[in-house]
């Protein structure tokens, strides 16, 4: 016998929620996502009435439904956003370009504006160089730090005055658990904000509007929605210590499927005793961006890539901050450490 | 999101295996006995100095304890209570200045009745655990979990702390203390624990009944940890003890912690697995021995031949790891430990920088308290929060959208009818008693729902709950008495001029 739909009652369920449990028919089930991304990004109050707001787009799941969604919503709700996809491209060959060839399709689909960056005209460098510098192990770090302003340099460029990501209830709780996993009290604290402040020059606020969204629940939306998305994980293998909190947190939610809210609601209740020591946040005396140390990393890890000493900007080397910033030379010894482990 | 801003294999370490003749990093003479962490290896004589000395470390650290205070062990009979029983009586066997100052008796809860173990094997734990105790010459009591059945209402109020006691004051009572009188130990007493304690059958099926009431283990454990902490504090609070001593060890509490974090008690991690505990009032736990590992605990037990028990848990027959979050949690803490050396120790750290969310303060407002963990609740929190989402998921997916007047929704701005659910519950049944005679139904015992005075996490312990009515009486009339100054507050609540929230 078939199952009726928990919502309507009417129609045949198709799907049984990941997040709830319910069992819901193919149209309740899409109302039921796309309130919820609205009721986040009204109690939030993510948006004012005028604003520009560039959607960060990698072509994959989570970007694409959210550039759905976001269009969708300022329609039927009259946000009275304008909307742009905003991309990264970190030159990775055979994985970004395929993807942006996605973001470019979703730009017709959606009749919205695209702006792509790339590193290669921001940093002079494409992953595809970094890593046969760098090798497979320490990538990430590049890509993760060099992403995060790249992003934010689009937005100038594009003059948006918000930046929205992809990030879903199951990134939040998996970065909630991998602070705790490495002890960063002030990342652990900061983590479960649905949106930055505004921090400063050269900084655009950021929000999450897909915050509370179950990443079982975008999938199911995208599949049902047929969105045109991409679905390859990086070709460059992916960090091996979050594997393991991302591990955990998928055998917990298949232990108890509101693991990944009750997480965030621990994240978003968590109260650091007052004392703690926590970074302060200043500016890159260099490029101006913002950070807790006297160089961002992003320029400690480009002058590594410059001077052919990857390991610059991987772990902490704040000492050699003053070094940098006064053009002193290296010892052998420090030259022989930061250089690149050969195989 | 698959950034990385650390390397990690850096706090690996070099573990090279230290050959069997190694000398004691700490006396460079004796032969060394034990490996504590890769490279660290300790002799038999300073190893168990090391260990002491953090246990009193500990103590000292924190100036919980006050000289002649009454402190109640927890022993469970497993390795770390153990040990810190083992810590305790070293403590006041010492010199007259080094001696520990307070006045210690020993507490076992036979679990046995919840586990589902026979009555001969409980009988056997118990007089084992007696020749343990009773070797201490400490007071101690030995009950059965059934007994949390006949507990009093009063258990889950939290009482009213006793003044404080400054820091400044501790040193002047310490010595106060030492020129007064410096026995610790209590007159020989009459044990009149001679019999073990007998149990009757049926309290044991009632108990076995409310523990199969919980559909998953996970909340099955969660309800067993909290009605053993609620025996513990009244225990405590009938024989006169202002202290409960806990024997988590760091490892025990680093798992603790992702635990709890996984079961939404982010709010109460600080007094989950901090040193102290005030929940209660005037009964304070503390930790002494969250600066142990686990292995250190085992080496230690091992070397100096405390005794300890292995005792079947609720989890103990559970072949697969995924048996509930508890146990996934541990296994995964224990597998992370093996590859990287410094996961209990980096969880345990962030314990310590944490404290007890000060939404409000601790004005002994009962209505403000969980019911179950007596923490402060945590659900009276912001439209935009985890716990306000999955309440609008819930609801959206159980009502039907096209009978929802769209424009209505968004003129709502999709709020819910109430943020916090107190309130809500409140209104509703004051809504059932306006009609007053007229409606009858609402005279009808409905079944309690517990949720508006529980905190967020022991919300999901009861939503897996198949009822509740096989709680332990005084938990439900408890509820019964908070519901009932809910309503009453509800029908007063237009004259009174604050916020009335004394209770």
């Amino acid at each position: 016998m078939p199952v009726l739909c928990n919502s309507c009652a009417e129609k045949r369920a198709v799907l049984k929620r990941p997040k709830t449990g319910h069992s819901l028919c193919k149209e309740c089930f899409f109302w039921a996502f796309e309130e919820e991304v609205h009721q986040t990004i009204v109690a939030a109050k993510l948006f004012k009435p005028g604003e520009s707001v560039g959607i960060a787009a990698s072509g994959g799941k989570d970007s694409t439904v959210l550039a759905h969604v976001m269009k969708l919503l300022n329609e039927r709700y009259k946000y009275g956003l304008e909307l742009t996809l905003l991309s990264v491209d970190e030159g990775i060959t055979g994985y970004r370009d395929d993807s942006l060839e996605t973001v470019k399709r979703n730009q017709q689909q959606y009749e919205l504006p695209l702006k792509i960056v790339s590193y290669e005209e921001l940093y002079g460098w494409t992953m595809d160089a970094i890593v046969k510098q760098v090798g497979l192990k320490n990538n990430c770090t590049f890509c993760g730090v060099f992403r995060r302003q790249a992003l934010d340099r689009g937005a100038i460029m594009l003059k948006v005055d918000k930046i929205c990501t992809g990030h879903n209830a199951d990134d939040v709780a998996e970065t909630v658990l991998m602070n705790v996993l490495r002890g960063d009290i002030a990342r652990l604290r900061r983590c479960t904000a649905i949106s930055t402040a505004s921090e400063g020059d050269g900084v655009v606020p950021r929000c999450k509007p897909l915050k509370y969204a179950y990443e079982k629940e975008i999938v199911l939306y995208a599949y049902f929605k047929k969105l045109d998305y991409f679905s390859t994980e990086c070709i460059y293998s992916p960090n091996a210590y979050r594997g393991y909190a991302r591990t955990f947190l998928k055998d917990l939610e298949s232990v108890r499927p509101s693991s990944i809210m009750d997480i965030i609601h621990s994240g978003e209740n968590l109260s650091v005793k007052e004392g703690v020591r926590m970074p302060v946040q200043g500016t890159c005396s260099r490029c101006g961006y913002i950070s807790s140390q006297p160089l961002c990393k992003s320029c400690v890890l480009l002058e590594g890539l410059n001077r052919g000493l990857p390991k610059l900007g991987i772990g902490k080397h704040h000492r050699f901050h003053e070094k940098i910033l006064s053009q002193q030379p290296f010892t052998e010894k420090e030259e022989k450490k930061l250089k690149s482990v050969e195989f | 999101m698959c950034q990385a801003e650390e390397e990690y294999s850096d706090e690996l370490g070099s573990a090279h295996v230290p050959s069997v003749s190694k000398k004691c990093v700490k006396c460079k003479e004796a032969t060394a006995a034990v490996v504590i962490r890769a490279g660290d290896v300790y002799c038999r004589a300073c190893f168990k100095e090391y260990y002491i000395h953090k246990f009193r470390a500990t103590l000292g650290k924190n100036r919980v304890i006050f000289p002649g205070e009454k402190v109640l062990l927890a022993v469970s009979g497993g390795p770390s209570s153990c040990s810190m029983l083992h810590q305790v009586q070293e403590g006041l066997s010492q010199s007259v200045h080094k001696k520990l100052r307070f006045l210690p008796g020993i507490v076992y809860i036979d679990e046995g009745g919840a586990v589902g173990r026979s009555v001969e094997e409980r009988l056997r734990t118990m007089a084992e655990l007696q020749a343990v105790f009773k070797a201490t010459g400490f007071q101690f009591y030995i009950v059965p979990l059934e007994e949390v059945l006949d507990l009093p209402g009063s258990v889950v109020v939290s009482a009213l702390a006793p003044p404080e006691r400054a820091n400044s004051t501790y040193k002047a009572e310490v010595d106060h203390f030492m020129h007064s009188n410096c026995s610790t130990r209590s007159a020989p007493q009459d044990q009149d624990h001679e019999a073990l304690p007998e149990v009757q059958e049926s309290a044991t099926q009632m108990l076995q009944q409310l523990m199969l009431s919980a559909k998953t283990l996970t909340a099955r454990q969660n309800l067993l940890n909290t009605l053993r902490q609620h025996l513990l504090v009244h225990m405590a609070r009938t024989r006169g003890y202002s202290k409960l001593m806990l024997g988590d060890s760091r490892t025990r509490l680093a798992v603790k912690l992702l635990t709890s974090l996984s079961l939404g008690r982010g709010a109460q991690l600080a007094q989950d697995t901090g040193f102290s505990d005030s929940r209660y009032g005037d009964i304070i736990s503390v930790r002494p021995m969250r600066d142990h590992s686990a292995k250190e605990v085992f080496y230690y037990n091992h070397l100096f031949h405390v005794t300890f028990l292995f005792i079947p848990s609720l989890d103990t027959k559970q072949m697969t790891d995924k048996a509930s979050v508890q146990r996934l949690t541990e296994s995964f803490v224990t597998k992370l430990q093996e590859e990287f050396p410094s996961t209990v120790s980096t969880i345990y750290r962030t314990s310590e920088k944490l404290q007890t969310a000060g939404r409000c303060s601790s004005t002994g407002d009962q209505c403000e308290r969980c019911l179950l963990c007596l923490c402060t609740l945590d659900t009276a929190v912001d439209d935009a929060s985890a716990f306000q989402a999955t309440l609008i998921s819930e609801q959206l997916s159980q009502t039907a959208w096209p009978r929802v007047d769209r424009s209505k929704v968004a003129k709502h701005q999709g709020k819910p009818e109430s943020t916090s659910f107190t309130a809500q519950y409140c209104s509703a049944k004051a809504g059932a008693q306006d009609c007053g005679g007229c409606c009858s139904f609402a005279k009808e015992p409905e079944p309690m729902d517990l949720r508006s005075l529980l905190c967020y996490s022991c919300q999901l312990t009861i939503r897996d709950m198949s009822s509740i009515e096989h709680l332990p009486p005084y938990i439900l009339s408890e509820a019964q008495r908070r519901h009932r100054r809910c309503e009453m507050r509800e029908e007063i609540s237009e004259f009174l001029l604050d916020s009335g929230k004394d209770d």
